[in-house]
């Protein structure tokens, strides 16, 4: 898994039908540090997640376990919001 | 899932059979502001999108999820055709 902030959303009308009414955020993943880390990707989101929260996402088809048994066609998924990360300086 | 922008389309007369009749389509991957970034890559196309249309790609064996991919040896699958993208500011 790999913590990252959402900085946006993504709305799609014409799309798999597994994928209707679950909801598509924009993921920017992050480091230990918090500091902007990759590049961005579209996540379902499994838990209720908003746009400013810092979260952690699981990748491959790890990512439609929560919706099972419903085969939801993506290949990251967000599946817990993060409290706080405390990482001592190394 | 990665956003992508639909550039052109692949035709494949010899190929795997669980792939005939599937459409292919050449994507370049792009950042949530239209910026194109990455390598082309060619996805099998489940919801009828065209060139010139912003998309959605899975990647990896989750694209066998993808409608009537069961079982099919693909490892990128358009599954959304993207209306728009909405990005927080400051982002």
């Amino acid at each position: 898994m790999q913590l990252a902030k959402v900085i946006g959303d993504v709305v799609a009308t014409v799309k798999d039908g597994n994928l209707s009414g679950i909801r598509l955020m924009l993921l920017q993943p992050l480091g230990p540090d918090l500091k902007a880390s990759g590049r961005t990707l579209v996540a379902i989101d499994a838990i209720g997640a908003g746009v400013g929260e810092t979260v952690f996402f699981v990748r491959g088809k790890e990512a439609s376990f929560p919706f099972h048994p419903q085969e939801v066609p993506t290949d990251a998924g967000i599946v817990g919001i993060v409290d706080h990360v405390d990482v001592p300086e190394m | 899932m990665i956003l992508a922008r639909i550039v052109g389309t692949v035709v494949a007369t010899r190929k795997d059979p669980r792939l005939v009749s599937n459409k292919l389509l050449v994507a370049r991957p792009m950042d949530p502001h239209g910026k194109a970034e990455g390598n082309y890559l060619v996805a099998v196309d489940t919801v009828d999108a065209g060139v010139g249309e912003t998309v959605l790609i899975v990647s990896g064996s989750s694209a066998r999820m993808a409608s009537g991919m069961k079982d099919c040896p693909v490892d990128a699958a358009v599954v959304g055709i993207v209306d728009h993208v909405e990005v927080a500011a400051g982002d």
